[in-house]
C-alpha cells in the first residue's frame, strides 16, 4: 500500500507495469521520461542485463502535485517479464497500489498474455491482493505492427481473453510511437489515487 | 501478506532524532529509513550530499530482496552483514523489523567497524519507538 508520511504530508505511490516478456513495459517508461521530462527530476533507474532485457526492474518517479493537502509522489516502476524471473516480479509488487497490464497484440503472443495474467493474480494472491479490486488498467500494446502486415489480435478477443470478468479500462496503445502512453498512465494514476483519497481524509 | 508501515507525525520525528543523534552527528553523509516496498519513510543528510534517494531506495529494496533469495537457498535465514564499499563512499544495509531497512551512507571518515556499532545502537532506540 502506498506509504503516507504525515510529517512531510506526502505520499508515495506504487504503479508497477506488469506483462509478458518483449510485451513493451519498459517502452512505456522510456516514452513517458522523455515525454515529462520537465517535471520528472531524477534520472530513469534501469537495471538490465546482456541483450536489452529488464534484469531486475525499471523505476521511473515523478510528483503530480497535490491532493488534500498532501504531495504525490508517483513511482513507476516495470517487472521483468520473463517466465524464469518469477521471485524477481514478486519482490517489485510488494506494496504495489496500481497495475497496468500491458499486453501484446501480436497474434504469436495470444497464449503468453493469458499466462501473465494468470501468474499476476497468483503473485498478487501471496501479498494477500486480489486482482478484482486492485487499481488496474489493461494496454494492448503494439497495435502499430498491424500497419507492418504482422497479424495481431483482435481488441475484442483481446478484451475476452484478459478482461471479460476484470472489466478493467483499457486501452490500444502504441508504446514505440507513443500512442495512449500517458492515457493509460493517467488512468491508473486517477484509479490509484481515488483508490487512497479515503486515506487521505 | 499485506505491508503496511504507518508512522505518526511523533514517530517519525523520534526516528529522526535517533538517527540525527546515533549516525548524521557521528559523520554519516545520509541515512534512509525505508520499507521493503522500496518507500523512503526518513531520509537525513549532513547537507554535504545530493543523492537521489527514491531511486537508492527502490534499488535497494530489490538488492536486498535479492540478497535474501540468495541466503536462502545455500540455507541461511539472512546474511547479517550488508556492505557495499566504494573508493569514497560506501553503503550498509541494516535490517530494523520485519519490512524495515536502514541504509547508511558514509565516507572514508567514518569507520565501518564504529558505524555498525552506533547502527546497532540506533536501531535499538528506533524498534522502542515503532
Amino acid at each position: 500500500m502506498a506509504l503516507i508520511n504525515p510529517k512531510k504530508r506526502e505520499v508515495q505511490v506504487k504503479i508497477v507495469y506488469y506483462g509478458p516478456g518483449r510485451g513493451g513495459k519498459t517502452t512505456n517508461l522510456e516514452y513517458i521520461n522523455r515525454k515529462f521530462k520537465k517535471r520528472i527530476l531524477n534520472e530513469m533507474v534501469t537495471v538490465k542485463t546482456y541483450g536489452d532485457r529488464t534484469l531486475f526492474f525499471d523505476f521511473l518517479p515523478f510528483d503530480i502535485g497535490e491532493i488534500k493537502g498532501h504531495s504525490i509522489k508517483i513511482q513507476l516502476y516495470t517487472v521483468p517479464g520473463q517466465v524464469k524471473y518469477n521471485a524477481t516480479r514478486r519482490l517489485v509488487l510488494r506494496g504495489v497500489d496500481g497495475i497496468v497490464f500491458v499486453a501484446d497484440s501480436m497474434d504469436l503472443r495470444r497464449e503468453m498474455n493469458i499466462r501473465s495474467l494468470q501468474n499476476l493474480k497468483e503473485n498478487l494472491e501471496s501479498f494477500n491482493k486480489n486482482i478484482s479490486t486492485i487499481p488496474l488498467v489493461m494496454q494492448y500494446n503494439k497495435r502499430d505492427l498491424a500497419d507492418e502486415g504482422i497479424p495481431i489480435l483482435s481488441v475484442e478477443s483481446m478484451e475476452k481473453d484478459l478482461n471479460s470478468r476484470l472489466k478493467a479500462p483499457y486501452f490500444s496503445a502504441s508504446a514505440i510511437r507513443g500512442d495512449n502512453v500517458a492515457a493509460t498512465m493517467k488512468k491508473i494514476i486517477a484509479l490509484t489515487v481515488s483508490s487512497l483519497r479515503k486515506k487521505l481524509e | 501478506m499485506e505491508f503496511t508501515v504507518d508512522f505518526t507525525k511523533e514517530q517519525i520525528e523520534a526516528i529522526e532524532e535517533v538517527l540525527q543523534q546515533e549516525l548524521i552527528d557521528l559523520g554519516v553523509q545520509s541515512v534512509i529509513l525505508m520499507d521493503l516496498a522500496g518507500n523512503v519513510i526518513v531520509n537525513l543528510d549532513s547537507g554535504e550530499s545530493d543523492h537521489d534517494v527514491f531511486s537508492l531506495a527502490a534499488l535497494a529494496a530489490g538488492n536486498y530482496g535479492a540478497v535474501s533469495a540468495m541466503a536462502n537457498i545455500i540455507g541461511e535465514q539472512e546474511f547479517s552483514l550488508l556492505f557495499h564499499k566504494g573508493e569514497e563512499e560506501s553503503i550498509h544495509f541494516s535490517k530494523v523489523a520485519d519490512d524495515l531497512l536502514l541504509l547508511t551512507i558514509f565516507n572514508k571518515n567514518v569507520s565501518l567497524g564504529f558505524l555498525r556499532l552506533k547502527v546497532a545502537e540506533g536501531i535499538k532506540r528506533i524498534q522502542k519507538v515503532i
